[in-house]
C-alpha cells in the first residue's frame, strides 16, 4: 500500500490497488486465472480418473504405463515448456506439420491453428493443455488410491443385482470416490490459479497481454520496478484464490458429511 | 484369437497411444539435442546428418565459463541443504501439532492451511530478507525453500504420525524416555515411508523450482539450473540443439531419482494424501 522504492516509501492509501484494477491488461489477468484454473482443473479431473480407470483395470503393461504417465511431473516446468512450444510452432512445429499433410490427404487446404500465436483464447487454452499434460500423473495416483479405497463387495452387490457397466462407475465408483476427486480438484486450482511458469516459458504472456495471468502480470511490475503494484498484485491474487477456493472447499466438504 | 483379444487387445491400443501422448516430447528433446544448430531449426523427428549430442553437451558445459556446471552445484547445495532441512523441521513441527492438542496447535494448524493456499508476496519478502542480509544468497533461498515447502510436508507427516498409536509414546514414557530422545529414537524412525515421499517429491520440486531463484537469487553467479535454460533462449538468436542439450543434462537427475524410487513414490503418497 505504499510506493516504494526498496529503501524509502510514503504512503499511498489504496492508489496503487486502484491503479492495478485501472489497466486494462489485468482485466485480463483475471478473466485469464480463472479460464486457466478451471480448464486445468476440470480436464485433470477427467482424465485423471480416466488414465486411473485405465491403469487399475484389466491392462497388462500398468505398471510401464504408470511410470509413463507419472514421469513428466518430475521434468523441469521450464524444458516441458519449450518442448512443446517448439512442437506447437506454427510453421514448423510437428503438430501443425501433421495437420496439414492430413489436411492435404483429404483435400482440405489448412495451415493449422496458431496454438500460441493465435489472436484470441487459443494460446491459454494451448498452455493449460500442456499444464494438463504434465500434471494428470498426480490427479491419476490420487485417483488410484481412491479407487483402491472402494471396497470390491459393492461390485460384486451390483453385478447380483444385474448392473452394468455404466451402473458399476454412475452409482458406485464416481461417488465413491469424491475424496480424491475434492484432493485433484482442490490442489490443481490452487496450483492453477497461481502457475506462473508454463505461461512464462511459452508465451511470456503474449501475444501481447492475451494470456497473461495474474501470477505473471505481477513478474511484469516487478521486473519494470514497480514494486508497489506487484505487491498490491500479490495481496490481490491472495484474495481471488481464496475467495474461489474457499467456496470448492466447503463444497466438498459438505457434501461428504452428507454422504 | 478371440480370446486373445480380449486378454491383450487393451494393451496393444494403451501402450502405444501412452507412449506416443507422453514419450514424444522426450525423443523430440533427444533429437533436436544431437543436432547441429542450423538442423535443430526443422523441429522434426528426425536425426540430424551427424550425431552431435557429445559435442552439444561440451559447448553447453562451456557456454559462459561454465554457468551450467556452476548452476548444477548451485541447485545440487540448494536442493540437497533444503530437504535436509524440510525433513527434520517438519517432521518435529508435525510431530508436536498431532500430538499436543489446545489452542496454539489450533492455531498453527490453521497457519500451515494458510501457507498451501496463500500465493507468497514477493517485495515484502525480499524486504524482510534485505534487513536479515540474506538477499540474493544462497541461504536466504534455502530459507525460502524450505518455508514454501513446509505446509505441505508438515500435512503429510502429520497425516502419518496420527497413525501411530499413542500407545507407542507412553511405553516409551515409561521407560524415560521424553520430549526430543521420543522423537529421535521412536518417532522418527517410525517415519521412513514418508520420509522417501518427502524427500523424492520436495527434492524435485526445489531442483526444477524457477520461481524462486527467479525473485530470490538474481545474477549470473548464483544462477540454478533452471534459469539457465534461459541462456539459450533469446528473443534475436535461439540455439535450439543447445537449448535442448541444456534441457537433456537438467532432466537427468530427476530421471535417476524416478528410476530410485519409482514404486515407492505412488505408495508413498497415497499413504498420506487421500486419508489426510
Amino acid at each position: 500500500m505504499t510506493r516504494w522504492t526498496l529503501f524509502d516509501w510514503h504512503f499511498v492509501g489504496f492508489e496503487n490497488f486502484t491503479q492495478y484494477f485501472k489497466e486494462a491488461s489485468l482485466a485480463i489477468g483475471f478473466k485469464n486465472t480463472l479460464i486457466y484454473g478451471v480448464v486445468t482443473s476440470g480436464l485433470k479431473v477427467v482424465f485423471g480418473l480416466a488414465l486411473a480407470l485405465l491403469l487399475t483395470g484389466r491392462l497388462r503393461a500398468k505398471g510401464f504405463l504408470r511410470s509413463v504417465v507419472y514421469f513428466p511431473v518430475l521434468v523441469s516446468t521450464i524444458g516441458v515448456g519449450f518442448t512443446f512450444s517448439i512442437l506447437m510452432d506454427p510453421n514448423y512445429g510437428a503438430i501443425n506439420k501433421a495437420i496439414v499433410s492430413f489436411g492435404k490427404s483429404i483435400g482440405w487446404e489448412t495451415y493449422g491453428p496458431g496454438w500460441l500465436v493465435d489472436p484470441n483464447l487459443l494460446p491459454l487454452f494451448s498452455v493449460a493443455f500442456v499444464d494438463v499434460w504434465k500434471g494428470v500423473g498426480i490427479a491419476t495416483v490420487l485417483y488410484m488410491a481412491g479407487l483402491a479405497s472402494i471396497p470390491q463387495e459393492y461390485y460384486e452387490a451390483l453385478a447380483v443385482d444385474g448392473g452394468g457397466a455404466w451402473d458399476k462407475f454412475r452409482n458406485i465408483t464416481l461417488p465413491l470416490v469424491r475424496p480424491a476427486t475434492a484432493a485433484v480438484v482442490i490442489l490443481s486450482f490452487i496450483g492453477g490459479l497461481r502457475s506462473f511458469d508454463l505461461i512464462w516459458a511459452m508465451t511470456n504472456g503474449g501475444p501481447g497481454f492475451l494470456s497473461d495471468v495474474i501470477a505473471s502480470i505481477n513478474y511484469k511490475q516487478y521486473q519494470a520496478g514497480f514494486y508497489g503494484l506487484a505487491t498490491a498484485g500479490n495481496v490481490i491474487l491472495l484474495f481471488f484464490v481464496l475467495a474461489i477456493i474457499g467456496p470448492v472447499y466447503w463444497f466438498f466438504n459438505k457434501k461428504e458429511k452428507e454422504a | 484369437m478371440k480370446k486373445f483379444l480380449r486378454k491383450y487387445g487393451l494393451d496393444f491400443v494403451a501402450i502405444p497411444v501412452g507412449l506416443f501422448i507422453f514419450a514424444a516430447p522426450f525423443i523430440l528433446i533427444f533429437l533436436t539435442a544431437s543436432k547441429n544448430s542450423k538442423e535443430s531449426f526443422q523441429f522434426n523427428f528426425q536425426l540430424g546428418e551427424k550425431f552431435l549430442l557429445w559435442k552439444n553437451i561440451k559447448t553447453v558445459l562451456g557456454t559462459n565459463d561454465g554457468v551450467v556446471i556452476r548452476a548444477f552445484i548451485n541447485s545440487t547445495i540448494l536442493t540437497v541443504v533444503s530437504v535436509t532441512l524440510i525433513v527434520f523441521v517438519s517432521s518435529m513441527a508435525a510431530f508436536v501439532f498431532a500430538r499436543r492438542p489446545g489452542k496454539l496447535t489450533t492455531f498453527a494448524n490453521i497457519m500451515v492451511l494458510a501457507g498451501l493456499v496463500v500465493p507468497p508476496a514477493v517485495v515484502p519478502t525480499i524486504w524482510v530478507l534485505q534487513r536479515l542480509h540474506l538477499f540474493k544468497t544462497m541461504q536466504g533461498l534455502i530459507f525460502i525453500e524450505v518455508a514454501y515447502s513446509a505446509a505441505f510436508s508438515i500435512l503429510i507427516y502429520k497425516g502419518f504420525i496420527a497413525s501411530i498409536p499413542k500407545e507407542i509414546d507412553e511405553a516409551a514414557a515409561m521407560d524415560g524416555c521424553t520430549g526430543f530422545a521420543l522423537y529421535r529414537r521412536i518417532i522418527f524412525p517410525l517415519l521412513m515411508p514418508v520420509n522417501v515421499t518427502i524427500i523424492v517429491t520436495t527434492s524435485v520440486a526445489i531442483f526444477n523450482d524457477f520461481t524462486n531463484p527467479l525473485y530470490f537469487l538474481p545474477g549470473n553467479e548464483n544462477a540454478t539450473v533452471q534459469l539457465t535454460l534461459f541462456y539459450f533462449q533469446s528473443a534475436y538468436l535461439t540455439q535450439y540443439n543447445l537449448l535442448f542439450t541444456d534441457i537433456l543434462l537438467i532432466t537427468i537427475p530427476p530421471l535417476i531419482v524416478f528410476i530410485i524410487f519409482n514404486k515407492k513414490i505412488v505408495s508413498g503418497l497415497t499413504a498420506g494424501a487421500v486419508k489426510g
